[in-house]
């Protein structure tokens, strides 16, 4: 029992931040799927919504300022896919992603100019914050709230795929491009309804990661956007319950390796885990096996 | 076909060229004075050099080879901390690593040599680590790449950028402080004294970097790029030219980064990060993917633009326009927003995949009159061909509107839009011969 009393908050702590990865990773599994492109402006998106929050909240109700800050993800994200990825789509694959690295420039940048290069003080919600007693271990609402409602949004989506004709397109698509697109499937459609659940779901995550932070700056997104990455690689790219598995696993992990006193590379981890499931299994754990032809 | 110039012509002009522009930034930095404006000049060659080299560098390895790395800063950490380590004076050990009890390397190879030799000793002093920076991060390099070379284009970005950040995480690691001084500031480290250190350096190994690419390894590296199968069916060993390529672009990327900690006086891990690494690949970018030339004209376009051009907008005034607008910070969105507008509408960079020639330059500057003298006509056939263009699409879409309201009305009447095919019994594939 001992194990458990010294262990179980980091473990909470790291359901709930892999919970946080999970909403974000399914973004980028899900346009990696469609697109083969690492939409590196993601985790930006993702900055961006915990922004505008702040912003947000000082003029409105939590309610309200928190259904704007996801529609203000979709309209971002899908203002990204038209502007900068649509005209590259018969580019070469090298372009499009250099597109998105110039797309995270600029709202890297355009995030430092709005804010100063000062960090901004994230709102608490007091809901969220209220303590909870689990076991031995006291911890927050978010911790227990994150789980549940990532599990929730990840079966919804699931249904979603698996069961309307708009999920059916998205199977075609990411199973192939040109000729789903010869099916008469309207490829741009499907594409914007791609990102526009990515970019909400990382909007629900950025209200739930961020409650967990007093701070948010321009490189906020950053660092948790490469990790939902990598839990996306991890789960197998293009799978959207394995990139939610790999994201728990991930966030586990993580806090278990800050609870051991390795703080400084638990960020180092995450790559030397990707690295490892690149070389082992290049599929991932749920990823199907791709052969290229010559 | 045109004359072209001998080859002993060119190197001369190349000399020359080379040669007067040392001069000019030799005398330069002695003239002007520190309170000018122009010295911002003076930082735009020293920086821009710096990065030119880096985005050279990362060509090699992007434009070149065809391997999308984005390691680069991490690389150019680890040079900067291999300098910066070896070059504090004895003397300031116990400043600089004041938390650290003065540090666990208590001498600098400058003044080791600087007593033995002199003058010549001081050079040779910042010479060795900063050969040896590269060294360090080359071996560091080699050792990363046997795994993640193996790593197709997206992931292959993906893990380097994961390595750049481990490195980041590491020479901040508060156990490694007797060396890397924590998260704290290397300084007092020795510099240079002239903008034309930084410029021959970098120019002499561009220049190595040149040669490299028309040799025949250059030749290998470009046949992994065009069609990674087709090079391992002629015989290149895919994964020894990988490496080489990864090896020495990790080298050089490493003394860039020397050059750079030399640049700025103090070091610290925090700005070597993803933007930094996404700042060189802009610059390649800008230049043109596979063009050395060009990777040099954009680290000077980019440094000049961010450091000097473009500071008035942060300044609240900017040629003349003042706006509330323009506060710290509106720079870098203005010109975020230029680099976007190159990377969709002018992909291919000022450069392509073309390199400088005295030819092409001669041949340009010949075609200059003539191509004054028919710019008009030009101009006019190019906005007649705009119109045309406009006049056919609008007819094509009115073409199409037709055919679909046609289509529409004979549906309401009830008519049939297609008569299907005949359908038989028997499908034949290949009728067989003489039959």
């Amino acid at each position: 029992m001992g194990f458990i009393h010294t262990w179980l908050p980091y473990i909470l702590a790291g359901i709930a931040v892999g919970g946080q990865y999970a909403l974000i990773a399914i973004g980028y599994t899900m346009v990696y799927g469609i697109l083969r492109l690492i939409n590196f402006a993601h985790g930006d998106v993702f900055m961006w919504s915990g922004l505008i929050m702040v912003y947000l909240i000082t003029i409105l109700p939590l309610w309200a300022s928190v259904i704007l800050v996801i529609l203000f993800a979709i309209v971002l994200g899908t203002t990204i896919e038209k502007v900068a990825y649509r005209p590259l789509r018969s580019a070469p694959r090298m372009s499009i992603m250099i597109s998105a690295i110039g797309v995270s420039y600029l709202l890297q940048n355009f995030a430092l100019y709005i804010t100063g290069g000062l960090t901004k003080t994230y709102p608490t919600i007091a809901w969220l914050q209220k303590t909870v007693q689990i076991g031995s271990a006291t911890t927050k609402m978010v911790t227990v709230i994150t789980p549940i409602l990532t599990i929730v949004l990840v079966f919804l989506l699931v249904m979603l795929i698996k069961h309307t004709k708009i999920g059916m397109a998205m199977r075609a698509v990411s199973r192939d491009f040109e000729t789903s697109s010869l099916m008469g499937i309207d490829i741009n459609r499907v594409i914007t309804v791609t990102f526009v659940i990515g970019c909400g779901l990382a909007a629900i995550g950025s209200v739930l990661y961020f409650s967990n932070y007093t701070g948010i700056q321009p490189m906020s997104g950053a660092m948790p956007g490469l990790k939902a990455f990598v839990a996306a690689v991890f789960g197998g790219i293009g799978s959207v319950p394995g990139a939610v598995v790999g994201a728990f696993i991930i966030g586990v992990c993580e806090n278990i390796i800050k609870g051991t006193g390795w703080t400084t590379f638990s960020d180092a981890f995450t790559f030397v885990l990707l690295i490892v499931i690149l070389m082992v299994k290049p599929t991932g754990l749920f990823g199907e096996k791709n052969i290229d032809k010559v | 076909m045109e004359k072209t110039l001998n080859s002993k012509t060119k190197t001369a002009l190349s000399a020359i060229c080379i040669a007067a522009f040392l001069l000019i930034v030799f005398a330069l930095d002695n003239t002007i004075s520190a309170g000018s404006s122009w010295k911002m000049l003076i930082t735009v060659i020293e920086k821009g050099s710096i990065f030119a080299l880096v985005a050279a560098s990362m060509n090699l390895l992007n434009g070149f080879t065809g391997l999308f790395s984005l390691g680069q800063a991490g690389f150019m950490l680890i040079g900067a901390y291999t300098y910066a380590i070896f070059t504090i004076p004895a003397a300031s050990h116990d400043k600089v690593y004041q938390y650290f009890d003065g540090g666990l390397i208590q001498w600098s190879i400058v003044e080791i040599l600087e007593d033995k030799l002199g003058v010549f000793g001081h050079y040779l002093g910042m010479f060795i680590p900063m050969i040896g920076a590269g060294l360090i991060v080359a071996l560091i390099a080699f050792l990363i790449g046997i795994p993640v070379l193996r790593l197709k284009s997206d992931y292959l970005a993906i893990a380097t950028l994961g390595f750049a950040e481990i490195l980041r995480a590491f020479f901040q690691w508060n156990t490694l402080g007797p060396i890397t001084n924590g998260s704290n500031v290397l300084r007092k480290y020795t510099t240079y004294g002239n903008a034309v250190f930084p410029v021959i350096i970098a120019g002499i190994s561009i220049a190595i970097i040149l040669l490299l690419i028309n040799s025949t390894y250059g030749r290998a590296f470009r046949a992994i790029r065009d069609d990674e199968i087709a090079a391992e069916a002629m015989g290149v060993n895919l994964f020894k030219h990988k490496e080489m390529s990864f090896v020495i672009s990790s080298f050089f990327a490493g003394v860039s980064g020397a050059l750079l900690a030399m640049f700025q006086t103090t070091i610290n891990a925090t700005p070597f990060n993803t933007v930094m690494t996404y700042e060189i690949l802009l610059i390649v970018v800008i230049g043109g993917i596979g063009s050395i030339t060009g990777s040099i004209i954009g680290a000077f376009l980019f440094t000049a633009a961010s450091e000097w051009w473009l500071r008035g907008l942060d300044a609240g005034r900017w040629l003349g326009i003042s706006s509330s607008l323009m506060r710290p910070g509106f720079r870098k969105v203005v010109f975020a927003v230029l680099i976007m507008m190159i990377v969709l509408f002018y992909a291919q960079g000022i450069m392509g995949s073309k390199e400088f020639s005295w030819d092409r330059f001669f041949a340009w500057i010949k075609s200059r009159p003539e191509a004054l003298k028919t710019l008009p006509a030009r101009r006019k056939a190019k906005s007649a061909a705009k119109k045309e263009a406009r006049a056919s699409k609008a007819a094509a879409k009115a073409k199409a509107k037709a055919a679909k309201d046609e289509g529409e009305a004979k549906k309401a009447s009830g008519e049939k839009l297609f008569t299907p095919l005949p359908v038989s019994d028997e499908i034949m594939i290949f009728g067989k011969e003489g039959k």
